[in-house]
């Protein structure tokens, strides 16, 4: 229970790492500390506080929340390689750890030279990714998740794939927001809802196509995230563990189709535009959240039903057989 | 003592960093060589001057004051720079230059720099010549912290940090380019322009709106006029012997 209320902290430190890097692309500050690791030749800690002002308070609270956040993945990777039996799960928190360390590395790259938007969009996509994993470490060692969701997984087939879908697709809209973002064409279309007065753009460039491709994926992943929660809504009505990402995520959908909106509509204020981020983060983890909720079936049923306690012989010790309770076509149990 | 070491190791790192990634001059490319020779001599008892004016038609931009306060330390007004003029449309910070016509001379370079402060966070002046091969010196005259980032095409970007007070940098454009923007990633309201020639016949209007090229061989050449907001403008001048050439005027329209 405490390695889960660790790793629940440590996924929502990963957000406010993704919010404080959002602020630093949105008040263009990303330059405004020229050298790396160090911050204007001061090793980081020691860094004067009165010292943060303009541009530099963005940039370099972005980099001791992000150190913040290494550091406690690291602590998350070693708890987990002590403490949990499951060799899958504990892979998950290496290859956290790793993601985290590249993380630092292309966010150290990305301001060494200049802000190249490959590096930059690397650097935006990655972190999605690790705050994917530390939010999966903490869904699998919930009381839920053990528990295999009190009747059993839900067993449905078509619902894995839908949510599946709608989580790819979440994520590659976030790729086309980031390039959006890095490229400079947040405000190539600077009307909405339309574009320049039209449905479609009357005159296009790269930076055009970008910023119209981010708002037809925005209409396809609302029409999935709707497809999706439907599906749970009329079929699994009941299951809490369906029911809660599908309400998350019927209320983020709005607030981020407004905030993207906003972020036009303002000029890309800084708060608005950060916002956005965080939100289309907050998005692809609720979602991904639902989709492996729905993928439960397959992982199995350790310790029937009962909280996991220490390895039984060491970090290395094998992982329960693959035991599925519940078929939801069939309703019977296994 | 171990945060000696690492602030030691940091500020190391840092130099290291810095060298390696833009503090230090660019190359000089062999056009750019100091001190070379002038391959036609010119004449002092020939040269000829071309000088005029730079009217701004229309209304400008007012200029506005910028709000300063996510900087404490910078407590003097600043305005914004794009658009300032003087009486009767007189544009200011328009950077004018023979574009064309000196044909293959060279000319020696100034050992002395040129100067680009930060003052009252604001880059002082706005808009400088210089020439390929001749120092720029940056200074921190500031209270506070600043980056200064240029953004070239022709040249290499750099981008050094000036935390204290004072601190002066020398850096070195080999490539010509006009105009290379700077600005500071602290203080988003900084820019300034940097005129990077091959030859020394270049000048920035005052606050009159007034420019002078002197010590022109004669000959036939292309005056450009660079305002940063309100693009470029060509005349072609032809000047005699001596002569003084004073009614050169480009007009830009807002």
């Amino acid at each position: 229970m405490l390695l889960f209320l660790y790793a629940l902290f440590v996924a929502a430190a990963t957000a406010v790492l993704i919010f404080a890097g959002g602020m630093v692309t949105s008040t263009g500050s990303g330059l405004s500390v020229p050298d790396w690791p160090n911050t204007y030749g001061w090793f980081m800690w020691t860094f004067p506080l009165e010292k943060m002002v303009g541009g530099i308070f963005y940039e370099h609270t972005h980099r001791l929340i992000a150190s913040t956040v290494g550091f406690l993945i690291v602590v998350l990777a070693v708890w987990m390689w002590r403490a949990e039996p499951r060799a899958w799960v504990r892979r998950l928190g290496y290859i956290a750890l790793g993601a985290v360390v590249t993380q630092g590395i292309l966010g150290g790259l990305t301001v060494l030279w200049y802000l190249p938007d490959a590096i930059s969009i690397a650097h935006a996509s990655l972190a999605e990714i690790v705050f994917c994993l530390t939010a999966t470490i903490a869904l699998v060692q919930s009381p839920g998740w053990m528990r295999a969701y009190g009747d059993g997984p839900v067993d449905d087939r078509m619902l894995r794939r839908i949510a599946a879908t709608t989580t790819v697709f979440v994520y590659l809209q976030i790729l086309i927001g980031a390039t959006m973002r890095h490229t400079g064409a947040g405000l190539a279309i600077p009307d909405f809802p339309f574009a320049f007065g039209h449905v479609l753009p009357p005159q296009w460039d790269p930076k055009i196509a970008i910023h119209f491709a981010h708002r037809v994926g925005a209409l396809i992943v609302a029409c999935l995230i709707l497809a999706t929660t439907a599906h749970v809504f009329y079929h699994h009505r009941w299951r809490h563990e369906l029911v809660w990402p599908s309400v998350i995520l019927l209320c983020l959908l709005p607030l981020q189709i407004t905030l993207g909106a906003l972020t036009v509509l303002s000029g890309k204020q800084e708060i608005i535009n950060s916002l956005h981020v965080v939100t289309g983060a907050s998005v692809l983890v609720t979602s991904l959240m639902l989709t492996l909720r729905t993928f439960r079936v397959r992982f199995g049923i350790p310790f029937s039903g009962a909280p996991p306690g220490p390895p039984r012989s060491g970090p290395r010790a094998s992982a329960p057989e693959r035991v599925p309770l519940y078929d939801s076509r069939r309703g019977v149990r296994a | 003592m171990i945060i000696g070491v690492s602030r030691a190791a940091g500020i190391a790192l840092g130099l290291a960093l810095l060298a390696a990634c833009g503090g230090g001059p660019d190359k000089l490319q062999p056009s750019a060589t100091p001190a070379a020779a002038p391959a036609a001599p010119i004449d002092p008892a020939t040269v000829a001057d071309i000088s005029g004016h730079i009217t701004l038609q229309g209304t400008p931009p007012r200029a506005e004051k910028i709000k300063t306060a996510s900087d404490p330390n910078c407590t003097a007004p600043v305005y914004t720079e794009s658009f300032v003029t003087g009486d009767n449309g007189a544009l200011q910070n328009v950077f004018v230059y023979v574009k064309d016509g000196l044909g293959n001379r060279t000319f020696p370079v100034p050992t002395t720099p040129v100067v680009l402060s930060q003052k009252n966070c604001t880059y002082v002046p706005h808009v400088l010549g210089v020439m390929a091969g001749q120092s720029i010196e940056l200074r921190n005259d500031d209270p506070t912290l600043h980056n200064i980032h240029a953004l070239p095409e022709a040249n290499r970007e750099f981008n050094m940090g000036q935390p204290i007070q004072g601190m002066r940098q020398q850096h070195i454009f080999s490539a010509t380019e006009v105009m290379v923007p700077f600005r500071c990633d602290v203080h988003r309201w900084m820019n300034a322009f940097v005129g990077v020639l091959d030859h020394p016949f270049y000048a920035v209007t005052t606050r009159d709106g007034t420019f002078e090229l002197k010590g022109l061989p004669p000959g036939t050449y292309t005056i450009e006029a660079v305002h940063e907001k309100l693009g470029r403008q060509t005349q072609t001048v032809t000047v005699g012997p001596k002569e003084t050439k004073s009614d050169v005027s480009f007009t830009f329209k807002v």
